[in-house]
């Protein structure tokens, strides 16, 4: 084993390692969550990839319009909807200016990444595919980006077809190329960031083959929004999708971005209130995008919290969280590896394009075991498939374990999982 | 308290699993896997009359998950369904937290597992390899010859036992 790195010899690494970007005691004062003890320990919460934390003025902004201006939306008939009304029309606004969408009416509230691509598979995929079509995902998906497809494939008789993952854990491209090369492909549908290992996709180049084989391109950005700068018109894709809980806002919310013709083109997902336009006993019209896809009444409060998140990511702004997580993963990756003889790292190299989502293995500790352990050193880590079976497969793990750097972590977190680690040798022998 | 769950003979059962590997011709299979985390097990068991003869498994899991069938299998072979059931019953006691149960001689090394009472989350872990031993004993109930060669596959979703008293646990919920 070599000799521990500590801060103190932060002069051996490249200059942009030195120090974060980001003022991380700052930022750590915004989440009053991280403020506590876990077992007698300092919270170190280092499973960001399942569910991020909010700062103190996500859960504020919820709280001051239940306790000022809630009602239903969308009615317009008293003060309180048109107040409410406003607050969820100006939270899509920033979720669009965030996601780079040219205008606010493409982007739909929805539950979550999963509810946003169940969405397009249900309304766009069974109006569009057919037997002899092809939907193209990866081996990397999430079961989020997966389930959906295998579902809408069995209705229609489209098949499903997988990118491989190279052996260095990236897409395979030339096998998406000859996957397009039939020319059946109808979609493209990938990740943006793997939530198992942290591979950043070079989702743009994905964009440019699928079109020019005449495919549309889906992105699960679930990922990818909380931590990279997003622009769906530069990267050119035709569906974006992501979740508020992972980028510090409310669970129960999410985004779908389509581009408008798209949008206007697709059946309704679900019938109901809010989505309509004149009703009879026969049929119906139906309203305007977005509104036509957000049947009932929506999660109006999730969607002024998940406004006030990516207004909050975009004051920090997603460049700056962006060299946060490339310097953490790399002083993560690097330190582990240094530190631990037996532990077996996932996911690409420090110097490739890649998130602050570490997944390893240590020895013959099973991933829960250290998990388990880790918890009881207050450090708060994910163990499991990750929801991604079949990478996990092509990997040739049942399970790994999952230490996730977001934001409000630093290099004393990794310091409190190097000594979770260490533990976990002492009470297996290792 | 980790000290108390990953113990030497829990370890030592967990890196030499006894009675690992398939049975030749087992007269129940019962596959075992828990969706939320991916342990999986194979429990063949050949039951003759009453008498549990012989008992493997194929799987992979966690130390406790692996530990607990391990020593399981050398609790039941050899011996009447009747005995495996008062020892289930006797281990669920143990998993309970149960009065008297962390002195129950007749849990032999099974014992050395008491201290997962202590953790809420990790319960199921040790109850795997007793799950599928209950199901095994059931369809070969139902009909002695007949699952032969059939393997039964369950999906076990068993969060905590019956009876458990989250109550009594409050610092160790997640």
């Amino acid at each position: 084993m070599s000799a521990p790195k500590t801060a103190s010899q932060a002069d051996s690494l490249p200059a942009e390692l030195t120090e974060s970007p980001l003022d991380i005691d700052a930022i750590r004062a915004e989440f009053p969550i991280l403020d506590q003890q876990v077992h007698g320990h300092r919270l170190v919460y280092l499973d960001s990839a399942a569910s991020a934390q909010r700062p103190a003025v996500v859960i504020r902004t919820i709280a001051d319009y239940y306790t000022k201006d809630h009602a239903n939306v969308h009615r317009g008939a008293h003060e309180l909807s048109v107040r409410a009304t406003r607050r969820y029309e100006d939270a899509r606004g920033k979720v669009a200016r965030f996601l780079g969408a040219g205008r606010a009416d493409e982007v739909v509230f929805t539950r979550s990444t999963t509810e946003s691509i169940n969405l397009v598979s249900m309304t766009w995929g069974i109006a569009n595919l057919g037997p002899g079509d092809v939907v193209v995902v990866s081996e990397m998906e999430h079961h989020s980006n997966l389930v959906p497809w295998q579902i809408v494939c069995e209705r229609t008789g489209a098949e499903i077809q997988a990118i491989r993952v190279t052996d260095d854990q990236r897409l395979d491209l030339d096998h998406l190329d000859a996957l397009l090369g039939s020319g059946d492909v109808r979609l493209v549908a990938t990740g943006h960031v793997s939530n198992a290992i942290g591979t950043i996709h070079p989702v743009d180049e994905i964009a440019r083959r699928a079109h020019e084989a005449g495919a549309l391109y889906l992105i699960d950005g679930a990922q990818a929004a909380p931590q990279l700068p997003i622009d769906v018109r530069a990267i050119d894709c035709d569906f974006y999708t992501f979740s508020g809980h992972k980028a510090c806002g409310p669970t129960g919310i999410g985004a779908l971005w389509a581009r408008r013709e798209l949008l206007d083109a697709m059946p309704p997902y679900q019938g109901g209130g809010e989505m309509i336009e004149e009703v009879r006993i026969e049929r119906s019209t139906y309203a305007a995008v977005p509104h036509k896809f957000e049947a009932g009444t929506p999660n109006i409060a999730g969607a002024i919290g998940f406004g006030a998140a990516v207004d909050f990511l975009q004051a920090l702004d997603p460049e700056t969280i962006h060299a946060h997580e490339k310097r953490i993963a790399r002083l993560v990756l690097e330190r582990l590896a240094d530190e631990f003889k037996a532990i077996t790292l996932y996911g690409p190299a420090p110097d490739v394009a890649r998130a602050g989502v570490v997944s390893f293995t240590l020895a013959d500790i099973h991933p829960h075991d250290l998990a388990t352990i880790l918890d009881h050193e207050g450090v708060a880590i994910r163990a499991g498939h990750h929801c991604c079976q079949p990478l996990m497969r092509r990997l040739g793990v049942a399970a790994t374990a999952r230490a996730s750097f977001y934001l409000y972590n630093a290099e004393d977190d990794l310091e409190a999982l190097v000594r979770g680690l260490h533990r976990a040798q002492e009470l297996f022998r290792v | 308290m980790l000290e108390s769950i990953f113990r030497e003979l829990i370890l030592e059962h967990y890196r030499k699993p006894r009675n690992k590997g398939a049975l030749e011709n087992p007269t129940v299979t019962v596959s075992m896997r828990n969706p939320m985390c991916g342990d999986e097990i194979d429990l063949m068991l050949t039951i003759d009359g009453d008498r549990i003869e012989a008992v493997g498994f194929t799987g992979q899991g966690c130390s406790i998950s692996q530990a607990s069938v391990s020593m399981m299998t050398q609790g039941v072979i050899g011996r009447s369904i009747d005995a495996a059931l008062d020892l289930e019953k006797r281990f669920v006691a143990l998993m309970r937290d149960d009065e008297g149960a962390s002195e129950d001689r007749k849990l032999g090394d099974l014992r050395a597992l008491q201290g997962v009472a202590k953790l809420p989350v990790r319960i199921k872990c040790a109850l795997l390899g007793w799950n599928a031993l209950d199901e095994a004993i059931k369809a070969h109930q139902k009909s002695p010859t007949g699952a032969m060669g059939e393997k039964l596959e369950f999906e076990d979703l068993t969060e905590l036992p019956a009876g458990f008293d989250p109550a009594t646990h409050k610092d160790d919920l997640p």
